[in-house]
C-alpha cells in the first residue's frame, strides 16, 4: 500500500505521471467523474485548515466519492487522549483513504504504520505538506510546458516557510534549474538547504527584490511576517521591499510567473490580480486536480 | 593493578573507549540482571592506551547489539564457554534502532505521544547521522 508523506515520495517519474494524469483531469472532467463511486475519503484534521481540508474534499468529490471527517482535534476523539495509531485503525473500517493534517511533525508517518489504508499528509506542523509542493509542480508545468530550465525566484521568508523548503528539494531533480532567494538576512533558508540540498546548484541570495525581478521565469512569494523581525526598525526597512506591486511588475519578464501557496496578506497588492502573470488563484484550482490525481494513484485506480 | 577473575559462561565485552562503559551498561539495561556484572575502567591496553572492559557472568541472549553497535561498533563482544572464547561477534552501524536513543524535536509527534517506539535510521554511515523515523530530525 502507497502513501504520501514527502513530496520526495515520488520519483521523477512518478511525479510526471502524476502531474499528466492532473493534466488530463483538467481537460476531461467528466471522465473521472465516477472514478471513485462508492469510495470514501476521511479527512481528519487535528488543526484546521479550512483551505486544504475543502480542497480535498473537493478533490473526491468531483470523483464520485463522498467524505467523512473532523476538522479539529476538539472535535475528535484525540480530546479524549486517542493516540494517533488507534485512531487510524479505527478510520480505516470506515474510509477508503485518508488525508491528515497534524500540529505534530511525524505524526502522518505514525499512521502509515497502523493504517489499513493510504494515508496521504495534508501537512505535519513545519514538517512537510507535500501535495502543496506538487501542486506548485502541475502550476509551472501547466503554465511553462517544462520544470526544468528555468529560474525561479523564491521571495519572503525562506526560513521558516517549509513550502519553499519542499520546492526547492522538488525542483533539484530537474536540469538546470537556477534559484534566486530573495530574503531579509534574519530569514534566508536554513543552512541544511544550502549545503545539503543547494550544494553544487546554480543560486544566490539576495535581499533586493527589484534587483533580480528582470531575470526570473518563475516568482514564487511567501509572507512575510511581522513577528518573525528582530526588531521593528528593520521591518519598515524591509516591509516595502517584499510587496509586489503592478508598478514593481514592469520590471519582471512578460511571461513571468507569479505563484503564492496562500494565504497572502499585503505582499502582492490586489493590483497585481487581474495581471496575467498572477497565478495563485489558478493554483488553487490546480490544487484540487492535483489531489484527484494523487487520491486516484493511491487507490490504484489511475 | 585490580584482579578479576575469568568468567566461565557469559559475555565480554572489551575494547570499550575509556569511560564509556557507564553509558553501555546504562543502554544494555544490565541494572536489571540479576547475574554477576563486572565493570573495569580505564584497564591499560596496548591498542588504546586506556580501555574499559564489562564481564557479564550468564546467558548473553539478552544483549541488543543493535545498542552497542550504535555506541560505539569497535567494542569486540566475545562469548565465553567453559573460560574460553567460542564466538567473537562482529558489531558494525545498525541500520535502525529502536529505543536506544529519543527523539529530542519539541515539534515531533514522539513529544506527545509517550507510548510509541522511539525509531532513528541511519542516513548518512559517514558522518553518523541517525534521523527520527517520524520528524527525521537529526539526533544530536
Amino acid at each position: 500500500m502507497r502513501h504520501l508523506l514527502n513530496p520526495l515520495d515520488f520519483s521523477v517519474q512518478e511525479t510526471e505521471q502524476l502531474l499528466n494524469l492532473a493534466s488530463d483531469i483538467e481537460k476531461n472532467p467528466s471522465k473521472y467523474a465516477h472514478k471513485c463511486d462508492g469510495k470514501r475519503l476521511a479527512t481528519l484534521f487535528y488543526e484546521p485548515s479550512t483551505r486544504t481540508r475543502l480542497s480535498f474534499e473537493a478533490a473526491m468529490m468531483n470523483l464520485g466519492g463522498t467524505v467523512l471527517g473532523f476538522s479539529s482535534a476538539d472535535s475528535s476523539s484525540a480530546s479524549k487522549g486517542e493516540s494517533v495509531a488507534d485512531t487510524i485503525r479505527v478510520i480505516s473500517c470506515y474510509a477508503n483513504i485518508c488525508a491528515m493534517r497534524h500540529p505534530k511533525e511525524g505524526a502522518p508517518k505514525v499512521a502509515t504504520l497502523y493504517s489499513g489504508i493510504p494515508v496521504i499528509n495534508a501537512g505535519d506542523g513545519g514538517h512537510q505538506h507535500p501535495t502543496q509542493t506538487l501542486t506548485d509542480l502541475y502550476t509551472i508545468q501547466s503554465q511553462k510546458g517544462r520544470l526544468d530550465n528555468i529560474t525561479i525566484g523564491l521571495c519572503g521568508d525562506l526560513k521558516f516557510g517549509r513550502t519553499v523548503h519542499s520546492l526547492i528539494e522538488s525542483l533539484v531533480r530537474y536540469k538546470n534549474v537556477r534559484f534566486v532567494l530573495i530574503s531579509p538576512p534574519e530569514l534566508r533558508v536554513p543552512s541544511y538547504i544550502r549545503d545539503e540540498v543547494l550544494k553544487g546548484f546554480e543560486y544566490e541570495e539576495v535581499t533586493n527584490l527589484d534587483d533580480v525581478l528582470p531575470k526570473l521565469d518563475i516568482l514564487y512569494m511567501t509572507r512575510v511576517q511581522k513577528e518573525r523581525f528582530f526588531n521593528e526598525e528593520e521591518y519598515i526597512r524591509m516591509k516595502d521591499c517584499y510587496v509586489l506591486n503592478k508598478d514593481k511588475l514592469t520590471l519582471a519578464k512578460e511571461d513571468m510567473l507569479i505563484l503564492h501557496p496562500l494565504p497572502r496578506v499585503n505582499e502582492i497588492s490586489v493590483d497585481v490580480d487581474s495581471d496575467p502573470r498572477a497565478v495563485y488563484f489558478k493554483q488553487v484550482q490546480n490544487g484540487v486536480y492535483v489531489r484527484m490525481a494523487l487520491i486516484l494513484t493511491l487507490l490504484g485506480l489511475a | 593493578m585490580l584482579n578479576i577473575s575469568g568468567i566461565k559462561n557469559g559475555v565480554v565485552l572489551d575494547h570499550i573507549r575509556a569511560g564509556k562503559s557507564m553509558e553501555i551498561y546504562k543502554y544494555l539495561g544490565l541494572d536489571k540482571l540479576d547475574c554477576q556484572v563486572a565493570i573495569i575502567k580505564n584497564a591499560p591496553s596496548q591498542k588504546m592506551g586506556r580501555k574499559d572492559i564489562i564481564k557479564i557472568e550468564g546467558e548473553g541472549d539478552f544483549l541488543n547489539l543493535d545498542a552497542l553497535g550504535y555506541i560505539d561498533h569497535r567494542i569486540t563482544v566475545n562469548i565465553i564457554k567453559d573460560s574460553i572464547i567460542v564466538e567473537k561477534k562482529p558489531l558494525s552501524l545498525p541500520q535502525k534502532i529502536t529505543d536506544v536513543i529519543h527523539c529530542k524535536n519539541p515539534r515531533c509527534i514522539t513529544s506527545i505521544e509517550q507510548e510509541l517506539p522511539h525509531v532513528f535510521v541511519l542516513t548518512d554511515p559517514e558522518q553518523k547521522v541517525y534521523r527520527c523515523i517520524y520528524c527525521e530530525a537529526k539526533h544530536r
